[in-house]
């Protein structure tokens, strides 16, 4: 880069490891502090799990994470995004297709929606105010520390002591019900919180999807209905739940930032992998990349999840025992694969008699809390879901710009896939290019008993299970929240306790990937919380944003 | 016939539905200045309010008021069930007779207002604002009833103003003179069964009418024919508006949050809260939310419901209100010019002590003159009763006019 800036020595400030959206925001944050900042990047391109590509001529992809809701509008203004290009574009609406032919759609009108819950369950259709209102207590309170950093419990450093107070304080103002609820719902399974509010199997299985998204947990497992709020707490232009497509697809959304990190004078190296992180004197001091060069800086980032941070580019020999043992026994279990298929027009579904609504949002097959836990089975049993649960898009036909006009690309999420299979018996079997196939082909047809047309129009399919996630994008195991979202890791726990606010065990090791407080979902939040701690470190102004408040 | 059918599949294509008096109400409706009501479209006036806003106080107005949420509740527990539902004594209010009541939440916070119709020996019919049946089935665990939402089975009109009872006599409803308040009274209409309620939301006198949807039209027609002369007009949610706040009348979402939908703590209100302390029997066997209201009665309330008379002509919508010393005392909830009282009204929300009958406040009203913006102090009087208070409304047989 032209305008890159390195310091007095020729060197840098800081290393960012991987350029995923969270080591683009952490860069961006501390090259607007004035930092000389380089993020050094495996892969030819950048973004991480958002990341667009084309890999059918005339076709954008949203290769891994697909639709947008939780990114920190804090954030998006604070970097300028959308100077930058980015522009997210709300959407409305979802379906269930059930057995028997039928479909439960969720519409932007909230009358038509009720009215289509009463065609299940008059009781049912009611009963979702109540638990929206609930829901959305939930959100208010989880919404505001998703900028602030965790506060250590056991600590009596001035920092820690207000902040508890401040969580103590926010705990108190819900009141003795949202209170007794707050504990309930973090560690209640999806299936059973809904059963307080729904009677309508349809509409509960509508309703859990997004309980297990990302998680190796079923809906019968405590601490989904925590993966459901995790769902429900982003936003679109303050609509709190929405859910939009970055236009150009979640690639662009890596583009904006690296825009704004570069005007700031940042660099950002691709095809850089680091082979380790150099610890000397109980201080890291830079980086050895694959290639065998180094970079050098007081200060290393790491993007990378906790598990790939400590246990890959680190010498165990420069960390405590238990640390890593710690490390070693977080939960990152890979859960899901994922279909990115250009078509060559849009598939027709029956069922929805032509309901244009419906195909512009989410669609989903499973129509029993029974199934979705069913397909779980099989990823405990080591296999892929058989009758897999998928959360499929078409995003252009809402974007103009991802396909040829009259053409599609699908977006087919697909749960559960395990990160290792047992085949014949034998566990811990890796993934072939004969099982990935395989796979592809399972979900192929889940879609085509909705849509016959479907198959007839693929034109290129890109498949990818664990193994293409971890080794493409770097995420242990494949699962794209680094780390399961469930209470024992969460908070100042998150990712073990003692090391929740973003400092590394070794002086200028910092960690800033979504295995960090507040957790995954494109969201920026590690990422700029542990620019905040950083620049707080150096002694730096301050160049992240706070939370606004939902009043 | 059900106006919507709930298991239609194709509902989505028609976003909002006409009621079933629709076509008679467009053809008045030359502003095509249309509103939505839940699944309904309704006018939101028709002509100008003013207008539409002395039809009812003058001559006679008709409200189509199909979109009201009903439920029907009979079985052999009915009574006992209401009972626990709401706050005041059911059994006081007899076969052939309507009251008017809230219902609260285990916290003893208003879920929502609305009116009981008792039909016949057993069977009642709420009306609400908004949707009840999950609280409704909720509150029937152990109760031998059947609960029906029957929202779309019956269309209404509210037909309110100091005519409406020689419209009526005009009409055929024999006797109708002698409906008392709150009474019911069913009638043949060309074959067909009209059932009158003298009810409102006006606080005038005036009645409701409920046909089966089948026959919405011919009661709008005959209702217009014998109303020809005697300054008969539809009148859309704008005049309501304004006739509702004269009379005091409370609106759910409004003036109030149905507290099952409150998200915020602090959100809500209880009947106390609302001025409705004399729904509240506490002397009658437990219902939800009894305990909690006993227990405020003994500790005091938070909020203090107000009704303001606020000085100069300016409409204090959205208003703050503040104590002589300058400090906040609450917020305005409601608020017109009454043309009949020729007073400047609001209803608002205060915080107690605020809100004793003569209490003196500030109302921080601002209004907008050929685009500049103005900040006016009002000085305004809690008073007490209602700004318009016809004796018409309690009259039988009423005047003619």
């Amino acid at each position: 880069m032209n305008n890159s800036r390195t310091n007095s020595n020729g060197g840098y400030d800081a290393i960012v490891i991987g350029a995923g959206h969270n080591g683009l925001a952490n860069a961006a944050f501390l090259a607007k502090a004035g930092l000389r900042v380089v993020i050094v990047e495996k892969n030819p391109w950048i973004g991480g799990a958002s990341v667009s590509r084309e890999l059918h001529e005339g076709w954008i992809y949203s290769n891994c994470s697909y639709v947008c809701s939780l990114l920190r509008p804090e954030i998006y203004r604070a970097l300028e995004l959308a100077k930058y290009g980015l522009q997210v574009v709300p959407y409305g609406g979802s379906v269930t297709f059930t057995q028997d032919g039928n479909y439960f759609g969720s519409y932007v009108d909230e009358d038509v929606s009720r009215r289509e819950m009463a065609r299940f369950s008059e009781r049912d259709a009611d009963a979702s105010l109540r638990y929206h209102a609930d829901i959305m207590r939930q959100c208010r309170f989880i919404r505001q520390f998703l900028l602030r950093t965790a506060p250590d419990p056991t600590s009596l450093k001035p920092f820690d002591v207000k902040e508890m107070m401040h969580l103590g304080r926010e705990f108190w103002k819900l009141g003795e019900d949202t209170l007794g609820d707050l504990i309930r719902f973090y560690t209640m399974s999806i299936s059973d919180y809904l059963d307080e509010y729904f009677e309508h199997p349809v509409i509960k299985a509508a309703y859990a999807g997004s309980g297990i998204i990302g998680s190796a947990l079923g809906v019968m497992s405590p601490g989904t209905a925590y993966v459901l709020l995790h769902h429900a707490m982003g936003e679109v232009d303050g609509s709190i739940g929405s859910w939009g497509f970055a236009r150009g697809g979640m690639g662009a959304i890596a583009k904006a930032m690296a825009g704004c990190f570069e005007a700031h004078g940042g660099e950002i190296r691709t095809d850089a992998g680091v082979e380790q992180i150099i610890v000397k004197g109980g201080k890291v001091t830079g980086v050895a990349l694959e290639n065998g060069d180094e970079v050098h800086a007081p200060l290393v980032v790491s993007n990378l999840d906790v598990k790939r941070t400590f246990l890959q580019v680190m010498d165990e020999k420069d960390l405590d025992a238990e640390f890593v043992t710690k490390v070693r026994n977080f939960k990152i279990r890979g859960s899901s694969g994922k279909l990115n298929i250009a078509l060559d027009g849009l598939p027709e579904f029956p069922a929805l008699r032509g309901n244009p609504e419906m195909i512009r949002g989410d669609m989903h097959f499973i129509d029993s809390i029974e199934r979705l836990e069913r397909a779980y089975d099989d990823w405990k049993d080591g296999s892929w879901s058989k009758d897999p649960y998928v959360d499929l898009l078409i995003p252009t036909l809402t974007d103009p710009t991802m396909a040829p006009p009259g053409k599609h690309f699908m977006s087919v999420f697909v749960q559960y896939v395990p990160p290792k299979l047992t085949k014949n018996g034998v566990k811990g079997c890796d993934w072939t290019d004969e099982d990935r196939d395989a796979f592809g082909e399972t979900v192929i047809n889940q879609i085509s008993k909705y849509s016959p047309n479907f198959r007839d129009l693929i034109l290129h399919a890109e498949v990818r299970t664990p193994r293409e996630l971890e080794a493409e994008v770097g995420l242990t195991e494949g699962n794209i929240f680094q780390g399961e979202l469930t209470l024992d890791q969460l908070l100042f726990n998150r990712p073990i306790p003692g090391y929740a606010q973003y400092r590394g065990p070794v002086k200028g090791l910092y960690m800033c990937g979504s295995s960090n407080h507040p957790g995954g979902g494109v969201m920026a939040a590690p990422g700029a919380n542990a620019a905040r701690e950083i620049l707080r470190d150096l002694r730096k102004p301050n160049t992240v944003p706070e939370g606004w408040l939902d009043d | 016939m059900k106006i919507i059918d709930y298991s239609d599949r194709d509902h989505y294509k028609t976003q909002a539905f006409q009621t079933p008096f629709h076509e008679r109400a467009a053809a008045f409706n030359q502003k095509h200045c249309w509103g939505r009501w839940k699944d309904y479209i309704t006018a939101n006036t028709y002509y100008d309010t003013a207008t539409e806003y002395f039809a009812a106080r003058n001559a006679c107005s008709v409200f189509d008021l199909t979109p009201m949420t009903k439920h029907r509740i009979s079985g052999p527990d009915a009574l006992d069930f209401m009972n626990r539902l709401v706050t005041r004594e059911v059994g006081k209010i007899k076969p052939g007779r309507v009251g008017y009541t809230v219902w609260c939440n285990d916290a003893g916070q208003v879920i929502d207002d609305g009116t009981i119709f008792h039909l016949e020996e057993g069977v009642y019919r709420l009306c609400s604002q908004e949707p009840q049946i999950d609280w409704l089935m909720t509150s029937a665990i152990g109760f031998d009833v059947d609960i029906v939402d029957e929202t779309h089975d019956v269309a209404g009109l509210a037909f309110q103003g100091p005519t409406t009872c020689a419209v009526l006599k005009l009409m055929g409803l024999e006797g109708i003179e002698n409906l008392t308040p709150f009474g019911i009274a069913k009638f043949d209409l060309d074959g067909f069964e009209l059932t009158v309620s003298r009810t409102g939301y006006t606080g005038d006198l005036g009645y409701e009418l409920w046909v089966a949807p089948e026959h919405a039209l011919t009661l709008w027609d005959r209702l217009f024919e014998a109303g020809a002369l005697h300054g008969i007009r539809p009148i859309g949610s704008e005049a309501l508006e304004i006739l509702r706040i004269e009379a005091g009348f409370i609106l759910a979402g409004v003036d109030f949050l149905p507290a099952n939908e409150a998200v915020r703590p602090g959100r809500t209100r209880s009947p106390y809260e609302l001025g409705l302390g004399w729904l509240v029997h506490l002397d009658k066997p437990y219902f939800t939310g009894k305990r909690a209201l006993i227990k405020e009665k003994e500790n005091g309330s938070r909020y203090v419901f107000a009704k303001l008379n606020i000085e100069g002509n300016k409409p204090a919508h959205q208003s703050f209100i503040f104590d002589k010393r300058q400090k906040f005392a609450g917020t305005v909830t409601s608020a017109a010019w009454s043309p009949s009282a020729k007073v400047n009204i609001a209803l608002a929300t205060l915080e107690a002590p605020h809100g004793k009958p003569g209490d003196q406040l500030l109302a921080e009203i601002y209004y907008q003159r050929e685009l500049k913006w103005s900040r006016v102090m009002a000085p305004c009087t809690v008073v007490e009763g209602v700004f318009w208070d016809p004796p018409r409304k309690r009259e039988t047989p009423p005047p003619d006019f």
